[in-house]
């Protein structure tokens, strides 16, 4: 049990031997996570592992099988994923989800309303957070006509105007091209800075090295190896994970006969 | 100040056009026109709150609109109640029918067609039972009777009551408007965009949902007592008819879906359609259903934003221009 020897006071989201099924496929399984306050955790796992599908569960967009999910010291199992947001756990979409109809400052004001009743005063936040992310200058454009990197940046935009206390990333960086990335690894890092605790799904390695305190590995739903980056790339689990049975072995083979 | 007064210049605009209407008009069919005009639009404005702003099309608006003109007429002929608190009493009950219908449907995740047919069966079934029931006169329908003065909101003069029509109407276009600006309007056209990303911003979209079509439904079921009380009688037919139904969703859609304006100017130029072709070709047998559906199949074809879209295009093609795909961020 990687999380037993965490204080409560210092975790901000923990993950109890949750399960899910949908009929015979178990997607999670018996998968426990802690995320620590003020880190940066990675989630990592080939495709199809079960990690947007955690992300689910944890932002109450679908009730586990079994397990529990503590957040922020509460459990938090069975709210709905509106009351969720409300307590400050902020989730993006892999497949993001832009309200196509209305231009970006409009999307992102949606978010800002959560804490703010009154027009202005989310119009304001929305500007300040579309400036942060780097859509400053795309206030007025309709949504539907951002690019993918656009759009990326207009999903993180909406949910950080909510003013999370957790941040769920699911893969913002996937279709980025390399500048574009190390365009956004400063304004994730910048968010840390400032108090909010990440989660993050990602497959660009460079982008888990450099941004991840910890890193979770997740394969066929369970978690089978945690660590730093370092600890866990090198780990023959998941490289088995990654490339298949006996991948750890032949490349220590062919490193061995390389040498 | 002014700033946040000024999304309400359109509304105050239009407002002092159709206020100048009873004054000025003193014909009959014109003013009768209006007043069928604006009480239909009064109906498609709670029409488009929801299916507009909130993207949840309703089949069965006349539910509300029935519901409203039959409260109001059973308040006063069974129970011998004035005129004014029936406004206020079906108003009301369109209300409390909209969350009915919104609690069963929507808590039952029904979207789409689902929840169209949904609405439909409703007005079927209240068209069935009015048309059954001892209550509201069965077959018969029912016939106010004939108590002119404004304690009993019937007036001698059909300008008087145009009158009350464009204040109402006004009125629940101020509201709209302002509820266009509001975080629940905000949230009503974010949960009609893409209801898990509203979801995953706090939006409690059951609840949004609720008062859209609570709203939704006392504004339609005004319209039915305004009916009511210009014509004095009801029926099942008229009162719960599918007429209704379609032309409020014709006329919120002509106007410009989710547009403040829309409604009103489309239902304006749906009857000024309607009748121009019936001058022109007589009063042929179904030839309203016949202009309607074709000017759906244009409106549906050529003007995306209905006619107010058409006019916010036409006011600010450069505003179109800026909106053109980005050429890469410098
Ligand atoms: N609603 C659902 N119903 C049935 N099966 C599902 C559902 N959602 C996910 N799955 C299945 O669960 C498994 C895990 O999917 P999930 O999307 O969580 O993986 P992932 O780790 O996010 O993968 P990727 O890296 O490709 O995004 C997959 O086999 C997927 O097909
Ligand atoms: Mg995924």
């Amino acid at each position: 049990m990687p999380a037993a020897d965490i204080a409560p006071a210092a975790t901000m989201l923990y993950v109890e031997n949750v399960t899910m099924r949908f009929g015979g496929l178990t997607a999670v399984d018996d998968a426990s996570l802690n995320v620590p306050k003020g880190s940066i955790t990675g989630l990592i796992g080939p495709n199809g592992a079960g990690k947007t599908t955690l992300f689910s569960i944890v932002s109450g967009f679908l009730k586990p099988t079994g397990g529990r999910v503590s957040f922020d010291g509460a459990d938090v199992t069975h709210l709905p994923a509106h009351e969720l947001a409300e307590k400050g756990l902020g989730r993006t979409f892999q497949i993001v989800k832009p309200f196509a109809g209305l231009t970006v400052a409009e999307n992102v004001a949606v978010g800002a309303f959560l804490r703010h009743r009154h027009r202005a005063d989310a119009e304001t936040v929305a500007e300040r957070v579309a400036t942060r992310v780097g859509l400053g200058d795309r206030l007025d454009a309709p949504a539907a006509r951002l690019t993918v990197a656009g759009r990326k940046r207009l999903e993180l935009a909406k949910v950080l105007a909510t003013e999370p206390k957790l941040l769920l990333l699911d893969e913002v960086l996937a279709g980025l091209n390399p500048s574009e990335v190390r365009d956004i690894l400063p304004v994730i890092r910048g968010l840390r800075d400032d108090g909010i605790t990440i989660l993050m799904i990602e497959h660009v390695m460079q982008a888990v090295v450099s941004l991840c305190d910890r890193v979770f590995v997740l394969a066929q739903g369970a978690v089978i190896a945690s660590g730093t980056p370092r600890e866990v790339v090198a780990d023959p689990r998941v490289v088995e994970a990654y490339l298949g049975k006996g991948a750890a072995a032949r490349l220590a083979r062919a490193e061995a006969a390389d040498a | 100040m002014r700033s946040s007064l000024r999304p309400y210049l359109p509304v105050l605009a239009l407002g002092v056009l159709l206020a100048l209407a009873p004054l000025l008009l003193t014909s009959n069919v014109a003013l009768n026109f209006l007043a069928v005009t604006l009480i239909v639009s009064l109906a498609a404005q709670g029409w488009n709150l929801l299916g507009g702003f909130g993207g949840q099309f309703s089949f069965g608006h006349a539910a509300f609109f029935g519901v409203g003109a039959y409260s109001s007429a059973i308040w006063q002929m069974r129970f011998g109640l004035d005129a004014w608190t029936g406004l206020l009493v079906g108003t009301a009950m369109g209300a409390v029918t909209g969350l009915v219908i919104g609690f069963l449907a929507f808590r039952a995740g029904l979207r789409g067609s689902y929840f169209a047919l949904v609405t439909l069966a409703f007005a079927e079934v209240f068209r069935v039972l009015a048309n059954s029931s001892e209550v509201t006169g069965g077959a018969a329908g029912m016939l106010l009777p004939l108590k002119i003065g404004a304690g009993n909101l019937q007036f001698s003069d059909r300008a008087t009551f145009l009158g009350l029509v464009v204040a109402l109407t006004v009125l629940v276009l101020g509201l709209v408007q302002w509820i266009r600006g509001s975080r629940f309007g905000a949230q009503l056209v974010a949960l009609r965009e893409n209801e898990e990303a509203a979801r995953a911003l706090g939006v409690d979209v059951l609840a949004v949902k609720l008062k859209a079509i609570g709203l939704s439904g006392a504004i339609t079921a005004t319209a039915g007592v305004l009916y009511l009380q210009y014509f004095l009688f009801i029926d099942a037919n008229i009162a719960f008819g599918t007429w209704i139904s379609v032309e409020v969703l014709l006329a919120a859609i002509v106007g410009g879906l989710g547009t403040v304006l829309g409604p009103v100017v489309g239902a304006l130029a749906l009857h000024g359609l309607g009748e121009l072709v019936k001058a022109a070709v007589g009063q042929l047998p179904g030839i309203d259903l016949a202009v309607y559906g074709a000017i759906l199949v244009v409106a549906v074809a050529f003007l995306p934003g209905g006619l107010v879209g058409l006019a916010r295009r036409r006011a600010a093609p450069r505003q179109v221009r800026k909106a053109e795909p980005e050429g890469g961020r410098a």
